[in-house]
C-alpha cells in the first residue's frame, strides 16, 4: 500500500505558547497578592478565595457542559477570573455573596458573549462591580488589619476607612502623611488584592518577564494619571493655599505616590486593564487606551462623588475597545492610501 | 520607537536547527529514472519537445519555454523518454512531465558560454539557463530582469531564514567565485550600481566569506541583518537593507532595487562561464525520520523517495509528511514520489509525532499575530473580516499584502491556522473584486 501523506497548509511548525501558559503564567502573578492577602488579612483570605476560583472554574464547566460546548475548564482562564474576582473583595465577604460574583462574572459576562475572547468587558471587573451595586456595605465592610494598628494608631477612628476614603471625606492632607511603607505592604484597609503594592509589582514584574503582557498600559495608565493628579495638586496647593511653585510642587509630589499607591489603581493596572479580549491590538492602541484611563481615573478620584474610579474607568475604556482598534490600526508595509467605496 | 507605533513587524522568532550548515554537500549517485513536471516557475508551463522512446543527454532541452515568463528546462540525465505523463501539482494543475530513465553514461552535449555584448543578449542568456528564483519562489529570472528597469541596486538575499534550511549558506561556504561572477554580470549588463548582500548574523562563516567576497566585487557591501524569520522575504528583505517601502501591488523595481537570490546568482554565473544550464539542484534533507541530514546536489527530477533514502530514511516507521522545502512555507507533498524540481530548497521528512500540530483554541484576541506579521498587518481583524465576508473590509485592511509566510500561526497560543485564513481572505478578495 502506498504510504499516505499528510498534506496541511503551511506553516508546519508553530511554537510552544498556548493560552494555558499564557493565563498560568497570569495565575503566577497573582500569587504574591494572594499570599499577601493572606498575610495581612489572616486565613480567612484563603478561604474565600479558594471558594472564588472553585466557583469560577464550576460554572464556567457547568454552564458549557448544559450548552454542550466543548469544556474550556483547562485554558485556566476561569482561575484566573477567579483570583482577579476574589482579590477584589473584602476578607469578610459572607461566601454566598462571592458566589453570586462568580456566577454574574462567568456566566453572565463571559460565557453568554460566547466564552473566552468575546467578553467585551472584563468579567472579573463586572463582577466586582455588580456587586458592589448590590450589595454595597457588605463590599465595603473593610477590615483594618492587626498589623497596620502599631503603625498608625491615632487614626482608629478611621480605622475601617480605606486610605482613599480618608482623603475623599477628610481631604487630602491626610493622605499625604500616611506612611508609604503602609502602601507598599498593605497593611491598610481596602480589599484584598489591591493594598499590597509590592505583591502587585512582583507580579508586573513577572508577566513583562514572561511576555504575557506588554509594560505600555500599565506604563501609560500610571504615567497619564500621574501627570494629570499632579497638575491638579499644583494648581490648586498654589490657588487655592497661597503656596509657591516649589512647595506645591513637594506637597502634590507627596500626594502622588500615596495616590498611586493606594486603591485600586496598581491592581487595575497591571491585571485588569491588560486583559488581552478588552484591551487593544496595537502599541498606538494601547497608549491611547492608557491615557484614556489615566484620564478618567483622576476625573473621578479628583471630581466625581466617589473615592475610587479605576473599576469604572476600565469598564468605560472597556467599550471603547472596538473603536480604538479600527483607529490605532498599524500602517502595513508600502500601503497605498486606501480611499472608501473604490473597488 | 517611532517605527514600532507605525507597525510592530516582529516576524517570528523560529528556532534555527541549521545543522547541516558544517557538512560539505554531497552528489547524488543517478536515480533510477527522472520526472520533469513541464511547470517548474510561476508563469506559463512549458511544451515537452521529447516524445517516448527519444534518447536525451544532459543538457538536451525537453521542455521549451512559452511566453515571456516561463523558463526552458533541461535534461540532467543521458538516456531514454519513457513516456510523457499527466502530473498533478501540488495546487491542483495537470501539466504533462517526461520521464527519462538514464543509460548510466552521462554523455552531454556540448556546452558553450554564451556571448554577451548587451543587455539583451544578457537577458537572452539568463532565459537560455532556464534558471528561475531558487529561493522557493520559482520567479523565472529572466522576466525579473527584463521588467528590472531604472533599477540601480541589486540585493542578494542570503538570509535564508526558514528553519533547517542551509541550502544557500552552502552555496556561500562553497562556491563564492561563481557568485561574485555572478553579481559582477548582473551589474555590469544591468547597468546596477551598487550591490548590498543581505545575511542573517546566525550564520558567521557567511559573513566571513562574504565579506571577503564584496572586497572583490566593486561597489558591493555585506549588510548583517537580525536572525528574524521572515528575514529573506522580498518586501522585508528591501526595506531591512534599503530603508525603501516596496509600494502595495507594486514590484522592488519601483524603488530602483532588483532582489535575486544568492545561490541563483551563483547558477548565473556558473552559467555565464561554461555554458551549463541549471541541471541539478542542491537540496538540504532534514527532518526527524533522516538519519544522515546533509546538502545533496541532486539531480533535477530525482523521485523524493530516492534523496530520502540517499540520506538514511528511517524505514522503522512511516513518512507522515513530507515537506518541499522549510517548514515555514514549504510545501507538504502528496506522495513520496514526487521529484525535486527548479526551486526545491529542502525535503523534510517528518514522522506522525513531528507532524501532528497542536489542537487549536478559541481567539483570545492577545494581538501577538499583529506584532508578528511583518507586513503590518492585522491577521485578527481580517479573520474577522473574512468570516462575515466584507470584502471591503478585506481590502481596507491590504489582505492583499499577506505573503503567507506563517508568522502569525507560528505565533498563535490558541494554536489557530491563521495563515490559512489570511491565504483564503486574499483570494476571496481578490475573486470579488473582479466582479
Amino acid at each position: 500500500m502506498e504510504n499516505r501523506l499528510i498534506v496541511t497548509a503551511s506553516p508546519h511548525m508553530v511554537d510552544h505558547s498556548s493560552t494555558r501558559k499564557l493565563m498560568g503564567n497570569v495565575v503566577v502573578a497573582l500569587l504574591p497578592s494572594v499570599v499577601a492577602s493572606a498575610w495581612i488579612f489572616g486565613l480567612r483570605a484563603l478561604l474565600l478565595i479558594g471558594v472564588t476560583v472553585a466557583a469560577c472554574v464550576g460554572f464556567e464547566y457547568l454552564y458549557t457542559r448544559l450548552m454542550k460546548k466543548v469544556n474550556p475548564v483547562g485554558d485556566l482562564s476561569a482561575v484566573v477570573t477567579g483570583l482577579i474576582l476574589a482579590l477584589n473583595f473584602p476578607v469578610g465577604l459572607p461566601l454566598w455573596i462571592a458566589i453570586v460574583g462568580a456566577f454574574i462574572s462567568i456566566v453572565v459576562v463571559k460565557q453568554l458573549f460566547g466564552g473566552i475572547g468575546y467578553n467585551f468587558v472584563n468579567p472579573a471587573l463586572v463582577g466586582r462591580m455588580v456587586l458592589f451595586t448590590g450589595f454595597g456595605a457588605r463590599m465595603t465592610t473593610w477590615v483594618y488589619p492587626a498589623a497596620a494598628q502599631s503603625v498608625f494608631e491615632n487614626l482608629d477612628a478611621v480605622a475601617s476607612a480605606t486610605p482613599l476614603q480618608l482623603a475623599d471625606a477628610q481631604g487630602n492632607s491626610l493622605l499625604s502623611q500616611y506612611p508609604v511603607m503602609d502602601l507598599l505592604l498593605g497593611v491598610h484597609g481596602g480589599v484584598m488584592g489591591e493594598t499590597c503594592a509590592i505583591a502587585i509589582l512582583l507580579g508586573f514584574v513577572w508577566l513583562v518577564a514572561t511576555g504575557t503582557i506588554q509594560v505600555t498600559i500599565p506604563v501609560c495608565y500610571l504615567g497619564s494619571y500621574a501627570v494629570f493628579s499632579l497638575v491638579h495638586s499644583v494648581v490648586d496647593g498654589m490657588n487655592a493655599q497661597q503656596m509657591d511653585f516649589a512647595a506645591a510642587l513637594t506637597a502634590g509630589g507627596a500626594l502622588l505616590v500615596r495616590q498611586l499607591l493606594a486603591g485600586g489603581l496598581l491592581f487595575g493596572a497591571v491585571f485588569m486593564a491588560t486583559d488581552y479580549v478588552t484591551s487593544p491590538f496595537t502599541m498606538k492602541g494601547k497608549m491611547v487606551f492608557g491615557f484614556g484611563l489615566g484620564l478618567l481615573t483622576f476625573a473621578i478620584r479628583d471630581f466625581a462623588n466617589m473615592a475610587e474610579g479605576v473599576s469604572y474607568a476600565i469598564l468605560f475604556m472597556n467599550l471603547l475597545v472596538p473603536y480604538i482598534n479600527d483607529l490605532t490600526r498599524q500602517v502595513p508595509l508600502g500601503a497605498k492610501k486606501y480611499k472608501k467605496g473604490a473597488a | 520607537m517611532l517605527k514600532k507605533l507605525k507597525r510592530a513587524a516582529l516576524g517570528a522568532k523560529v528556532p534555527h536547527e541549521k545543522t547541516t550548515a558544517d557538512q560539505a554537500t554531497v552528489r547524488m549517485p543517478l536515480p533510477s529514472k527522472i520526472v520533469l513536471p513541464m511547470q517548474q516557475h510561476i508563469g506559463a508551463a512549458c511544451t515537452p519537445v521529447v516524445k517516448k522512446g527519444d534518447t536525451v543527454q544532459v543538457g538536451s532541452l525537453v521542455g521549451q519555454a512559452e511566453g515571456a515568463v516561463s523558463a526552458p528546462i533541461y535534461s540532467g540525465v543521458s538516456g531514454t523518454v519513457s513516456g510523457v505523463e499527466r502530473y498533478t501539482l501540488m495546487n491542483g494543475t495537470r501539466v504533462p512531465a517526461v520521464v527519462i530513465i538514464p543509460d548510466g553514461q552521462q554523455t552531454q552535449v556540448e556546452f558553450t558560454a554564451p556571448v554577451v555584448q548587451s543587455r539583451e543578449d544578457f537577458i537572452q542568456a539568463v532565459r537560455n539557463s532556464g534558471l528561475v528564483g531558487l529561493g522557493g519562489a520559482g520567479f523565472p529570472t529572466a522576466a525579473k530582469l527584463e521588467s528590472a528597469k531604472n533599477v540601480n541596486t541589486l540585493l542578494v538575499n542570503a538570509a535564508e531564514c526558514e528553519p533547517y534550511l542551509t541550502s544557500d549558506t552552502r552555496e556561500i561556504l562553497e562556491h563564492g567565485d561563481t557568485i561574485c561572477a555572478g553579481i559582477q554580470a548582473v551589474m555590469k549588463h544591468m547597468g546596477i550600481s551598487r550591490c548590498i548582500i543581505g545575511v542573517e548574523d546566525n550564520k558567521p562563516a557567511c559573513i566571513q566569506v562574504l565579506k571577503q567576497l564584496a572586497t572583490r566585487c566593486s561597489n558591493t557591501s555585506v549588510k548583517v541583518l537580525p536572525s528574524r524569520y521572515p528575514q529573506g522575504a522580498e518586501k522585508i528583505l528591501v526595506e531591512s537593507l534599503t530603508g525603501l517601502e516596496v509600494p502595495q501591488g507594486g514590484l522592488p523595481a519601483d524603488v530602483g532595487v532588483v532582489v535575486m537570490n544568492v545561490t541563483t546568482i551563483s547558477v548565473l554565473g556558473g552559467y555565464l562561464q561554461t555554458g551549463k544550464p541549471l541541471m541539478t539542484k542542491r537540496v538540504t534533507v532534514a527532518g526527524d525520520l533522516v538519519q544522515k541530514p546533509q546538502n545533496v546536489e541532486v539531480i533535477v527530477g530525482t523521485p523524493a523517495i530516492e534523496v530520502l533514502q540517499f540520506c538514511g530514511l528511517d524505514t522503522q516507521q512511516p513518512v507522515a509528511k513530507l515537506l518541499s522545502g522549510g517548514p515555514m512555507m514549504g510545501v507538504a507533498m502528496a506522495s513520496l514520489e514526487a521529484p525535486v524540481i527548479k526551486q526545491t530548497n529542502g525535503l523534510l521528512a517528518l514522522s506522525e509525532k513531528a507532524a501532528n500540530k497542536p489542537d487549536m483554541g478559541p481567539c483570545i484576541r492577545c494581538g501577538r499575530c499583529i506584532e508578528a506579521c511583518p507586513m503590518g498587518l492585522t491577521p485578527v481583524s481580517i479573520a474577522g473580516a473574512f468570516n462575515s465576508k466584507n470584502t471591503q473590509l478585506l481590502k481596507e485592511l491590504r489582505v492583499d499584502l499577506c505573503m503567507v509566510c506563517g508568522s502569525c500561526s507560528y505565533v498563535c497560543p490558541a494554536k489557530r491556522p491563521v495563515t490559512q485564513v489570511m491565504s483564503l481572505a486574499k483570494q476571496f478578495a481578490q475573486k470579488e473584486g473582479q466582479h
